[in-house]
């Protein structure tokens, strides 16, 4: 036992380091890229990539943070999940600014764009969703919503799901790394559905009484 | 070197046609050329720059040709072909296979069917069905000339090209992408336009590897999918060849692929183009049949360009 009060204090001390070293990452590795010359012919092309790509990877470690502290029982891991989430927005922003400048910032062809093709629909609807995730994040705004905050935090889930289709709608044909990318996010997904379940049995046992009365009576 | 003049074929036979050719290409775009021919540039340059001048098509460097790719053969990234190409594709020895509905097939060795022939240098824009173009100084033969020397029959209405197909020099083969081996066509009088290509070099050398080595396609006016890479069969037939994307997905990849800024790609704008090289954020408008339209548009009278895209 005072073993693992060991472990986890050291593993809670490396947690912020490791999420902001991680979230820095392809910031950094398009940076490095930029300076050296190496990235793609078309940079504009491969920095949209790198940056959707990192979107996705940290929804999906913001995603992996719950089912991670249901099978550890370490609950300090919970730490990690606002940070992740808001480079995961921040990445989103970055995706979505170069994503302005490829169509010459023109609003017209910007708006015909995101309501002609499927694919950017479900990407854009995607950062409008994750704009007020983003925004109620801090601890006023956790305090100020109480019980609502959970529930329209759960936005994240469609978010989630709409960037992964998001990928894998904007592929021209290879569609496995987009396929490994829903895989991890249903395995995510499933991963909640215990804890959906009890939190719904919790729920209905509550009200349960009423209900056992008025089976009594019938019977 | 390989800049060679046909040594079975009588000069006197063949070159009265290239040269009117050249003079009535050459005359198309007289705007454009007047300006290069001011400033020196040979007639071959000329001929395939844009008649406006004002967007300037200089070529894209080697690099830039040479790592940007799509090449699914050896992987379905942009830079998978430069990185795979090399390792395993082995160009020498090569054969091409010229059969079909034609009097006189036959395997030709690449050398020899280069030396048939006389490799001319062709500046030609190259616009992907991805909406990103370059600029590609390619060494190669007129298709027409090797299509004339195999004497196509009349019942011939259409040319089949054909990627190589092994999977141990194209790894990409081990997985079902596309239906392999890759296939191209081309109709008739297309493949006879005097601006169809089989490439062979780039900048006066060799074709590398990740570009199609040693024989690739090049037909300027449609999108680079159909530019076929690494031919080793060119067979004329009847029936309009299954050619690979338009088979991998027909709502978004025609037949005839010409490229047509009227006409979306279901899930993209074809209206306007970045040219590989150019600023970040700069887009250029996309010209109907990438600016050929003054050579080719007439292959197409009469045709329902939206519904034959």
């Amino acid at each position: 036992m005072a073993e693992r009060k060991t472990i986890e204090s050291v593993l809670q001390k490396l947690l912020k380091p490791a999420v902001w070293t991680g979230g820095l990452l392809p910031l950094a590795l398009i940076i490095v890229a930029g300076a050296t010359g190496t990235l793609e012919a078309d940079p504009v092309k491969d920095i949209t990539y790198r940056t959707g790509k990192a979107v996705l990877v940290l929804l999906l470690c913001t995603l992996a943070v719950t089912p991670v502290r249901r099978l550890t029982g370490w609950n300090g891991v919970i730490a990690a999940r606002r940070p992740l989430g808001l480079f995961a927005y921040f990445y989103a922003c970055l995706h979505f600014l170069i994503y302005l400048g490829y169509q010459g910032f023109s609003p017209a062809e910007i708006v015909e764009d995101v309501v002609k093709h499927p694919y950017v629909t479900a990407g854009f609807t995607a950062l409008v969703l994750l704009t007020p995730l983003a925004v109620t994040s801090t601890k006023g705004w956790i305090r100020r919503l109480g019980k609502r905050w959970a529930k329209l935090h759960r936005l994240i889930y469609v978010a989630a799901i709409l960037g992964v289709i998001h990928f894998l709608w904007s592929v021209k044909k290879d569609v496995r790394e987009p396929l490994i990318y829903a895989a991890v996010l249903a395995i995510l997904l499933a991963l909640r559905v215990p804890g959906w379940i009890e939190a719904r049995k919790k729920k209905d046992a509550r009200r349960t009484p009423v209900a056992v009365r008025s089976d009594a009576r019938a019977a | 070197m390989l800049i060679r003049r046909p040594d079975d074929i009588p000069s006197s036979e063949i070159t009265p046609e290239r040269d009117y050719l050249d003079r009535r290409r050459f005359l198309g775009l007289a705007a454009g050329a007047a300006t290069l021919a001011a400033v020196g540039a040979p007639a071959s340059l000329a001929a395939c720059t844009r008649a406006d001048g004002a967007q300037g098509d200089e070529p894209n460097s080697w690099e830039d040709i040479t790592s940007y790719n799509n090449f699914y053969e050896f992987g379905t990234g942009k830079s998978d072909p430069a990185e795979n190409a090399p390792k395993t594709l082995k160009p020498r020895p090569w054969t091409v296979q010229i059969d079909g509905l034609c009097a006189r097939p036959g395997r030709y060795a690449f050398d020899d069917l280069v030396r048939q022939n006389r490799v001319e240098h062709r500046t030609y824009r190259f616009r992907c069905v991805e909406a990103w173009s370059m600029v590609i100084p390619w060494d190669g033969i007129p298709l027409r000339d090797v299509i004339a020397r195999a004497r196509p029959q009349p019942s011939a209405r259409f040319v089949e090209f054909t990627t190589l197909m092994d999977p141990e020099q194209m790894p990409g083969q081990r997985r079902q992408v596309l239906e392999w081996p890759y296939v191209e066509g081309l109709r008739m009088d297309e493949a006879m336009h005097p601006l169809a290509l089989l490439a062979t070099g780039i900048y006066g050398k060799p074709l590398p590897a990740q570009n199609g080595a040693p024989l690739r396609l090049v037909v300027p006016w449609k999108y680079g999918f159909k530019s076929i890479k690494s031919i080793v069969r060119i067979r004329f037939t009847a029936q309009q060849p299954r050619t690979a994307w338009n088979v991998a997905a027909p709502n978004e990849y025609g037949f005839f692929a010409n490229v047509n800024p009227q006409v979306d790609h279901p899930r993209w704008s074809q209206a306007r183009e970045r040219r590989i090289g150019d600023g970040w954020f700069r887009r250029r408008d996309t010209l109907p049949f990438n600016g050929y339209a003054d050579q080719v548009a007439s292959l197409y009278r009469g045709m329902d360009l939206r519904r034959f895209f």
